[in-house]
């Protein structure tokens, strides 16, 4: 992909435009506010508009720039290791994202596996079925599940009409909901790459670990499973960033007991307006998720590479 | 892989598959149903929907959502195109690392913090928020989702063409409207597709970054949810449900389709050549 390097020196014009455009604006709207959310983060809540001080104005000149430099604290990322609220999410939301990825690997994996063995003609079908519902509302779906898991939702009738239990399961607002919504709502992001790498791989191998006289189980861990598992980092990833800051799934299918930071972020914001608090929280969630974006990036780049 | 599915495979095919579907379709069977009782079935009834028509609240919000989606997802549209031109095409340059590291940040960036974020540089940038916050917030991460989808269209690309028209003398931008949009066009239709839904469907975002009188779908629909299932949330999302698969069957025929008739072109023209 990067084979042919043009040498910057015979950029035109137009190629500095085109890079300079969607430059600027991510500069501008992606990386600009982190640096603003690190800053409040070391403000003061305030009652006022907006809700924190200092607010740097750069019409009042440098020496109440600096000033305002001076007020700037780490009292926000005292609260937050003194407040075992806090903490306590970030763990149980490293914890659940963690449960529900290995989850999702565990249904995912079967059905990555039963596509790219299934006949040719199949697999485009197969593979718009797996990517449609990533298409169809995320709000949608996790709401679904609402009417499904409650006490006297679809799921309770049908087990109770079944006559498999006596009285209705309280699944809806514990955990299990939690990972059942995530499961769900993350699948496709982890059969797409898998099935990417599954489908690649070369079915002569497996048949010389037949012909060898090797039983299929054992070509299947030795031969299989090390080669799609390119695709298994991806895809758990791609499920486990996201899920750790997941505030709609939380929020809706879990209990007051689930504690997640992206609904105490959330709260601390809407219900608490406490700004400052909210900022630090999303800067320790940056700092938590930076090792696995790099990773993931790394990877992404590798597999880039090994396509061109 | 080329050998036959087991019945291993087909159970497992058969249990993903429902697994992913029957959540769904039960929303879209118990929209049908007469009952308030949304776990209840009393029969067969279109009366939530009517009963839609006259929620003048959701209509707005419906509205507002589809102006946000379709500004936000044609800006993003084009943006996204440029940025996966020059993630592909443009070679080193100063700060690419960063730039490609902005693309690819988002995809998986929490939704938290991206809302948070975009809010705290609107009240820094004192703008006033309301439509064309979400507007910018849903073009900055739907951008991204284009940028990818493009890029994989622009890595499996044919080069010589581009090259041969350059070398015949035609000017770059000319050279990419007539050469490379065309090639790379099915791509940029999925791009504005994935941008249009996203945008349709984004809840967090568009709460952190709204105003007053910019009240969408999601978040009418959020607040509804809270208070417990209905059917007309139901029937809200079936017609949600219905619109984007129609949509997106729609395109995958289109574009298939198109590169069917574009193949058979090539094949044409080359045939011509060789006559």
């Amino acid at each position: 992909m990067t084979d042919e390097i043009a040498a910057p020196a015979k950029r035109t014009f137009g190629g500095k435009l085109l890079i300079a455009v969607p430059y600027l604006w991510l500069l501008i709207f992606f990386l600009a506010p982190f640096l603003i959310v690190f800053k409040i983060s070391l403000s003061q809540v305030a009652i006022a508009i907006p809700p924190y001080i200092p607010t740097f104005d750069l019409a009042e000149g440098w020496q109440a720039f600096t000033d305002n430099l001076a007020e700037l604290s780490l009292e926000n990322y005292l609260w937050l290791t003194e407040d075992a609220l806090y903490w306590k999410s970030y763990v149980s939301s490293v914890i659940i994202a963690g449960i529900s990825t290995m989850l999702t690997l565990l249904i995912g994996y079967p059905i990555a596996y039963g596509m790219a063995r299934s006949p040719r003609a199949w697999r485009p079908t197969l593979l718009m079925l797996v990517i449609l519902p990533f298409w169809t509302s995320f709000l949608i779906r996790v709401y679904a599940w609402i009417g499904i898991l409650k006490n006297e939702g679809l799921l309770n009738q049908f087990l109770l009409m079944l006559g498999l239990i006596d009285e209705p399961l309280v699944i809806l607002n514990t955990n299990i909901a939690v990972y059942i919504g995530i499961v769900y709502s993350y699948l496709p992001f982890l059969v797409l790459p898998l099935y990417a790498s599954l489908e690649r791989l070369d079915g002569s191998l497996l048949e010389a670990a037949e012909d060898l006289g090797s039983p299929p189980w054992k070509a299947f861990w030795q031969i299989t499973v090390p080669l799609s598992l390119p695709g298994v980092i991806a895809g758990c990833f791609l499920v486990f960033i996201p899920a750790v800051g997941e505030f709609v799934i939380p929020d809706l299918l879990g209990g007051s007991d689930t504690l997640m930071i992206g609904k105490t972020l959330w709260v601390e914001f809407f219900n608490n307006r406490d700004w400052p608090v909210s900022s630090a929280v999303a800067v320790i969630l940056i700092l938590i998720l930076v090792i696995p974006i790099v990773l993931f990036q790394n990877q992404q780049q590798k597999m880039s590479e090994a396509d061109g | 892989m080329t050998r036959g599915p087991t019945w291993f495979n087909i159970t497992s095919l058969v249990l993903g598959f429902s697994f992913l579907y029957l959540p769904i379709v039960l929303l879209v069977i118990y929209s049908f149903n007469a009952s308030r009782l949304v776990t209840v079935w009393g029969g067969f009834s279109t009366k939530w929907y009517a009963s839609l028509l006259q929620n003048e609240q959701l209509l707005d919000a419906a509205w507002v959502t589809i102006r946000v989606a379709f500004t936000s997802a044609t800006i993003a549209t084009v943006l996204g195109t440029l940025a996966a031109l020059v993630l592909v095409r443009s070679g080193r340059f100063i700060g690419r690392s960063l730039f490609s590291g902005m693309i690819f940040a988002p995809l998986v960036m929490p939704e938290v913090i991206l809302g948070l974020s975009l809010l705290l540089l609107f009240v820094a940038m004192d703008q006033a928020r309301g439509f064309w916050t979400v507007m910018l917030a849903h073009t900055t991460f739907a951008m991204c989702y284009v940028a990818v989808v493009v890029q994989s269209r622009l890595v499996g690309f044919d080069k010589s063409m581009e090259e041969a028209a350059e070398d015949l003398g035609c000017p770059p931008v000319k050279t990419f409207f007539l050469i490379t949009l065309p090639i790379i066009f099915p791509g940029v239709i999925a791009g504005w597709m994935l941008a249009f839904t996203l945008s349709l469907d984004d809840l967090v975002i568009a709460s952190f970054t709204t105003g007053p009188g910019a009240t969408t779908l999601p978040m009418k629909i959020y607040s509804q949810v809270r208070l417990g299932v209905t059917p007309e949330i139901n029937a809200v999302c079936t017609i949600l449900v219905a619109v984007v698969t129609v949509g997106v069957i729609a395109a995958s025929l289109v574009t298939k389709r198109q590169q069917a008739q574009r193949e058979r072109d090539e094949r044409a023209a080359f045939g011509a050549d060789l006559a």
